[in-house]
């Protein structure tokens, strides 16, 4: 990244007070339909942090942006200060440990790793949040995808090509997205440029057992044996390794409902496989371990529930996109005949499928226009392993989908 | 004795001195209680205390509350004792967070002033020992205990102050 061009004093004048005045660094660093970030410093001159600011929009009433502004920042706060006293606070803000084991290791059991709050102003419509070191996941994925791509000569373990990193990547995603989750908060704008990826080089906190480390001294990145030995070699940025945290809260909300968390894991989903199309295939990786890792936090019936509500979630915008989904079969829903989805819809049987006659179908050979059946689901084509060997549409059977 | 100039409120120096072994605590609290114009300070008492980030962090809130016209207690200084209180009964903060008879380990802080005449006059009346304001000096003095519940926390500071810290920005809201 080239060294950025701080805020001159003279440009600060539509920034809220102090920061107007301020002689400090202020780097702008994005700027959103709601708001801007800057970086800066907190508290202390050697403390770099992120500073959003709403700015004043003067095309609304007044008084209704002083309303929104406010609501809008304190609940991106009280979100993170939610998060940040996870399994801390007296109560753990309201929810029971359901596994204890889980909680075990210190602290670090549901704990989702967000920046902390440093400072807020609500009436002057500012937050301000630690500094998260390191590179956005979406930046990672693109190393490594760009490594593979120039004909990966990293030495794996398996001779891979940077794969079972990848995978690793997202089912630490899966696993983060889960323990949000089972925190009773919704990001509402997943996407892999909101997840950064923050090197364990310095002083380890509660990503490890806590047991009274001595604070001071540098520890190394957390030791990865069995993984990718030539790794430890090259510089922090070419590594996977790291904490996942989350940021940008800004349209996060308070909600338990299967069928928020769900289009919570959709809009992921999408994003993931339109920003990095060659690894969508990987996405199964983050929905299994959502489900089903063990340091999710919905990796019970809960998971299964949403999982199940997401399938329902795609299949509101399939219409959008037709021939890359494939369709299988509950037993409820709507029959719809063959003719229309061939050539349309890919379809997918299964051994109790519902036909007319009770017949149970099991390779696309067996099936013929005229055919009619039910819509169960649908999955999206990364869900499928070897979708491209198929033709599509194609006719899949259940047993076939990863998930 | 310490000035910190707290990033972007460079016209509000903090003068800040951390004192241990105080025997005079009574006297200070009751210089406070007659509002003796002598002894504008935020007396705070530094067992409570887990970091110069949790100090700073109130004093930031207490001097913006100010600017903003926005302050629940008398000034400032009584604002910064207040901001470290994660609700809003302003009794209750002092109780905690401010001197009482028994406190020994005393974090004085001024706003403004130079630093020279509060150096003296601190020195001068406070009957202890001064010592660095530092997170080392601050771990030593600490009770764990009270600040557990103070802020309701069910474990060690150190990795509770995001929570801390943010309960104490979200105060108010």
């Amino acid at each position: 990244m080239t060294e950025p061009i701080p805020l001159p004093p003279s440009a600060r004048s539509h920034l809220p007070v102090p920061f107007n005045t301020s002689p400090e660094p202020l780097e702008l660093i994005a700027q959103g339909a709601e708001s801007l970030l800057y970086k800066t410093t907190f508290l202390s001159p050697s403390q770099p942090a992120a500073l959003k600011v709403r700015p004043v929009k003067k095309w609304r009433h007044p008084t209704l942006d002083k309303r929104l502004t406010r609501a809008r920042i304190l609940a991106e706060a009280r979100v993170l200060v939610k998060l940040s006293g996870e399994g801390i606070a007296a109560g753990g803000g309201g929810r029971k440990v359901k596994d204890p084991k889980r909680e075990g290791k210190g602290v670090g059991g549901m704990r989702v790793l967000v920046p902390g709050v440093l400072g807020l102003d609500w009436e002057g419509g500012w937050l301000v949040t630690e500094w998260i070191e390191g590179g956005t996941v979406k930046e990672a994925i693109y190393r490594v995808s760009r490594a593979r791509t120039m004909g990966g000569s990293r030495v794996g373990v398996s001779g891979d090509d940077g794969v079972e990193e990848l995978r690793g990547l997202l089912r630490k995603m899966g696993e983060v997205v889960g323990k949000l989750h089972a925190c009773g908060v919704v990001h509402g704008d997943l996407t892999t440029s909101n997840m950064m990826l923050r090197p364990l080089t310095t002083i380890p906190d509660n990503s490890f057992e806590s047991d009274g480390h001595d604070e001071t001294s540098p520890q190394p990145s957390a030791p990865a044996p069995t993984l990718v030995q030539s790794q430890s070699t090259n510089s922090p940025n070419e590594s996977l390794e790291g904490d996942l945290v989350l940021i940008d809260f800004g349209l996060a909300t308070q909600s338990v409902s299967d069928e928020d968390r769900a289009v919570d894991l959709y809009v992921l989903e999408r994003a993931f496989g339109s920003t990095h199309p060659r690894e969508e295939e990987l996405f199964a990786c983050v929905l299994d371990a959502y489900a089903h890792g063990e340091g999710s936090g919905m990796n019970g019936k809960a998971g299964k529930t949403v999982i199940r509500k997401l399938e329902d979630v795609r299949m509101r915008g399939r219409k959008k996109s037709r021939t890359e989904h494939a369709v299988w079969f509950t037993g409820k829903g709507s029959i719809m005949p063959l003719r229309l989805l061939r050539g349309v819809d890919p379809v997918v049987l299964t051994r109790d499928a519902l036909l007319p006659k009770g017949k149970g179908m099991s390779t696309t050979a067996n099936v013929k226009a005229g055919d009619t059946f039910r819509v169960v689901s649908y999955c999206t084509r990364a869900a499928y392993p070897d979708y491209r060997e198929y033709r599509w549409p194609a006719v899949l059977r259940r047993e076939d989908l990863t998930s | 004795m310490e000035t910190i100039v707290l990033p972007h409120l460079p016209d509000h120096h903090l003068q800040v001195c951390l004192f241990v072994k105080v025997h005079n605590a009574q006297f200070l609290r009751q210089q406070l209680l007659d509002g003796n114009v002598d002894f504008e300070y935020a007396f705070l008492d530094a067992a409570v205390l887990f970091s110069r980030q949790h100090v700073l962090a109130a004093c930031f809130r207490a001097i913006n509350d100010m600017l903003q016209d926005r302050l629940k207690s008398n000034n400032v200084h009584s604002e910064i004792v207040f901001s470290l209180s994660p609700n809003n009964n302003i009794s209750e903060s002092f109780r905690r967070f401010g001197v009482s008879e028994t406190t020994t380990e005393i974090l004085a802080i001024k706003v403004g002033n130079d630093q020279m005449q509060v150096e003296e006059h601190l020195r001068r009346h406070v009957e202890g020992q001064v010592v660095p304001f530092t997170n080392e000096t601050l771990t030593g003095i600490r009770n764990e205990a009270r600040i557990q519940k103070a802020y309701r926390v069910e474990i060690s500071s150190d990795q509770a102050d995001a929570f801390i810290i943010g309960s104490m920005a979200l105060k108010g809201s």
